[in-house]
């Protein structure tokens, strides 16, 4: 059978995957006498325990996930933007994957390097990248955060690595 | 009379050259990420807020304010000179500012757009203050029912203004408020979805939210989709336009100020319905439509002064109900949180300078913007031709040390990145990331005010159905919906979007 809208058909799927996911981790979950999951205490309206709002929320959401992955199996094939769109992972592996190692790395290694770190991998990202122009762009915005977030709104950020005679150097301190 | 005092005591308040600075260093922010397309006043507002837990409260406020009108007028630059909109506001400017930038207009199509966002942010900043008050004393009188009332009425109309799909809107809606219940819970002390991971214990900040899914995953599609611009730098003169160009422009200015003022009041209204609407009434009006898209003065006119009076008088639910009606309103509640200011109609009681010292200060503030632009305007020219790729490294190195200062959690940053790879995929699915923010904010409280109601009433929901004020709120909300769904408004919705 042809899904009429791709594009729908699949977000109205995670709509109600995520939906399913929060009701039933709010409502626990057992399989015959074994629980697996507590969950939360449900309550009664009058006397809401911490799994009422968020149960119902995702029961909301599991449903109208349902309904919009329904409409767009009917609905006409062919619409303009119904068809998935490409997913660039390049861009977005790049990208994402130097914010994550400048979180992992931030107090090990202080924001300088991290932050070389994080502007170079990112530029990787573009198609029109160029190494020796992102060391040196990394280095400049690099040297403006230390200023302007340490130096100036004594924001406590780790500077340098964290080493003990790095720690005791006077300009790893705001 | 009375009137007339606070305002006094706002200008007291804002006249001091701590805050005049504060609110020039806004309105400049504002304006330069105004002006550059791919950052917007959410993450910019994200960004700072860390930056401002050294200021006063009121200094902080009067601020990240400025930022978020100053970028009304920076992105009608963008939208004139490159036909690119900085701002997502600026879209509507983009038709006819452009046209008039290449007939070797821009000065004067620049010119007006500042005077028009300056008479509808005066006008505005005057309505906030005859406004507001009235509305903080009614909105006292609301109950528990009430409230979570008008939060229903409040996100179906961030819905029904959205343009896309009904569902998947109300959907991402859903989601934020499921996104926003994440960490322990205020009455029973238990840790909600939060995985054991002592990070999530505290929730998730509104501003990683909104850094991961306006910020990166922008990032990621600016970066994919390669750019291509052609600026107008040259034809750059005469910037005060003539008695004709006003005479002819006058009116489309003062429409668009009343039809921006009234959207900007309504939830989900905001600065990108205002301009659309009133493009498209100064196109019914005139008595020559077919000028439109080719230039007509009264096209830049309109749009954009409606867009700057609706980014101010979205203040106004704020102030006043303590509900944010846009997603930068989102973060104003989070920087007020921050500073131990509970946002709701006691402000204004409570907290008179803060209230009308941010007030005045937005008045100052648009008066700064209309003098320090027009004559800076080369400079955010030059701004203009700078690369992306020397752009988006300062984007994410600003963003990431902003999410990890809110908390001085790295951990924060990892989380920013899982939400910039949701908001990817949300973007690759056509689905609007605003209301996800707005259900972030208001979940918890929604939930609260749930529990209250419930509780009062023993259990009876039809506390929500004989409370007037609640009953009048949920009927509005649903008229809406039912207006919404009919089919011929729905095409004529369509309609209104694709003509943008």
């Amino acid at each position: 059978m042809k899904i009429g809208s791709p594009k729908d058909f699949w977000g109205g799927i995670i709509f109600a995957v995520i939906g399913l996911m929060f009701a039933i981790i709010a409502r626990g979950f057992a399989i015959g006498g074994n629980v697996l999951l507590a969950g939360y205490t449900m309550g009664t309206p009058a006397r809401m325990g911490p799994g009422f709002f968020p149960f119902w929320l995702g029961v909301i959401l599991l449903v109208l996930g349902a309904v919009i992955s329904t409409a767009a199996l009917r609905s006409a094939p062919g619409a303009e933007g119904s068809r998935l769109e490409r997913f660039h992972w390049k861009e977005l592996f790049f990208v994402l994957g130097s914010i994550c190692l400048f979180g992992i790395l931030l107090k090990p290694i202080g924001m300088l390097l991290a932050g070389m770190l994080l502007i170079v991998g990112a530029s990787f990202g573009s198609v029109t990248f160029h190494f020796r122009k992102s060391l040196l762009l990394g280095l400049f915005l690099v040297t403006f955060c230390a200023l302007v977030f340490v130096m100036g709104l004594k924001l406590p950020i780790p500077l340098c690595p964290d080493i003990d005679a790095l720690q005791s150097f006077g300009l790893c301190r705001a | 009379m009375e009137l007339l005092q606070h305002l006094g005591t706002g200008f007291e308040i804002a006249f001091t050259w701590h805050n005049i600075l504060y609110c020039l260093v806004g309105c400049l922010l504002g304006t330069l990420i105004g002006v550059l397309p791919g950052i917007g006043p959410v993450a910019t507002i994200a960004m700072l807020l860390p930056a401002t837990f050294v200021l006063h409260p009121v200094s902080a406020l009067i601020m990240l304010a400025g930022i978020y009108y100053g970028a009304q007028y920076g992105g009608s630059t963008t939208a004139i000179l490159v036909n690119l909109p900085g701002e997502v506001s600026s879209v509507v400017t983009c038709l006819d500012g452009y046209q008039m930038a290449r007939r070797g207009m821009a000065g004067k199509a620049l010119g007006i757009s500042a005077l028009g966002s300056f008479f509808a942010g005066t006008v505005a900043t005057i309505l906030i203050a005859g406004f507001a008050p009235p509305l903080a004393e009614l909105a006292l009188k609301f109950g528990p029912s009430d409230y979570f009332s008008l939060m229903v009425l409040g996100l179906i109309a961030a819905v029904v203004l959205a343009h896309g799909s009904l569902l998947k809107a109300i959907a991402m809606i859903i989601l934020g408020l499921l996104c926003g219940l994440i960490g322990t819970d205020v009455n029973s002390g238990v840790a909600r979805y939060s995985f054991n991971l002592p990070e999530l214990i505290d929730g998730i900040n509104i501003g990683t939210v909104a850094m991961g899914v306006f910020g990166f995953s922008e990032i990621i599609r600016n970066l994919e989709q390669g750019e291509a611009r052609e600026v107008f730098t040259k034809s750059i003169k005469g910037l005060l336009p003539n008695w004709s160009d006003i005479k002819q422009s006058a009116p489309a200015v003062v429409r668009g100020t009343i039809l921006g003022s009234a959207l900007g009041i309504l939830p989900g209204g905001g600065p990108i319905l205002g301009a659309f609407s009133a493009y498209t009434l100064e196109k019914k009006l005139s008595k020559d439509p077919s000028r439109f898209g080719k230039g007509a003065i009264e096209g830049v006119a309109a749009p954009e002064s409606a867009n700057n009076a609706a980014a101010q008088t979205s203040f106004i639910p704020l102030l006043t109900l303590g509900i944010p009606c846009t997603p930068t309103m989102a973060l104003m509640i989070g920087a007020m949180i921050i500073h131990g200011i509970q946002p709701g109609p006691q402000i204004m009681t409570s907290r008179p300078d803060l209230f009308w010292g941010m007030i005045a200060s937005m008045w100052i503030g648009n008066l700064l913007l209309v003098v320090l632009n027009l004559p800076l305007i080369g400079i955010w020219v030059k701004l203009l031709t700078v690369k992306y790729d020397y752009l988006f490294p300062a984007i994410l190195i600003f963003c990431c040390v902003g999410v990890y200062s809110i908390n001085n959690a790295p951990f924060d940053v990892l989380l920013a990145a899982l939400f910039g790879f949701i908001g990817y995929v949300f973007i690759k699915f056509s689905m609007e990331p605003a209301p996800l923010l707005l259900g972030f904010v208001l979940g918890p409280m929604m939930e609260e005010n749930l529990r209250r109601a419930l509780l009062l009433s023993r259990g009876d929901p039809s506390v929500f159905f004989t409370r007037p004020i609640s009953l009048t709120l949920l009927i509005i909300a649903a008229l809406l919906l039912v207006i919404v769904m009919a089919p011929s408004i729905a095409k004529k919705r369509e309609e209104v979007f694709v003509e943008g």
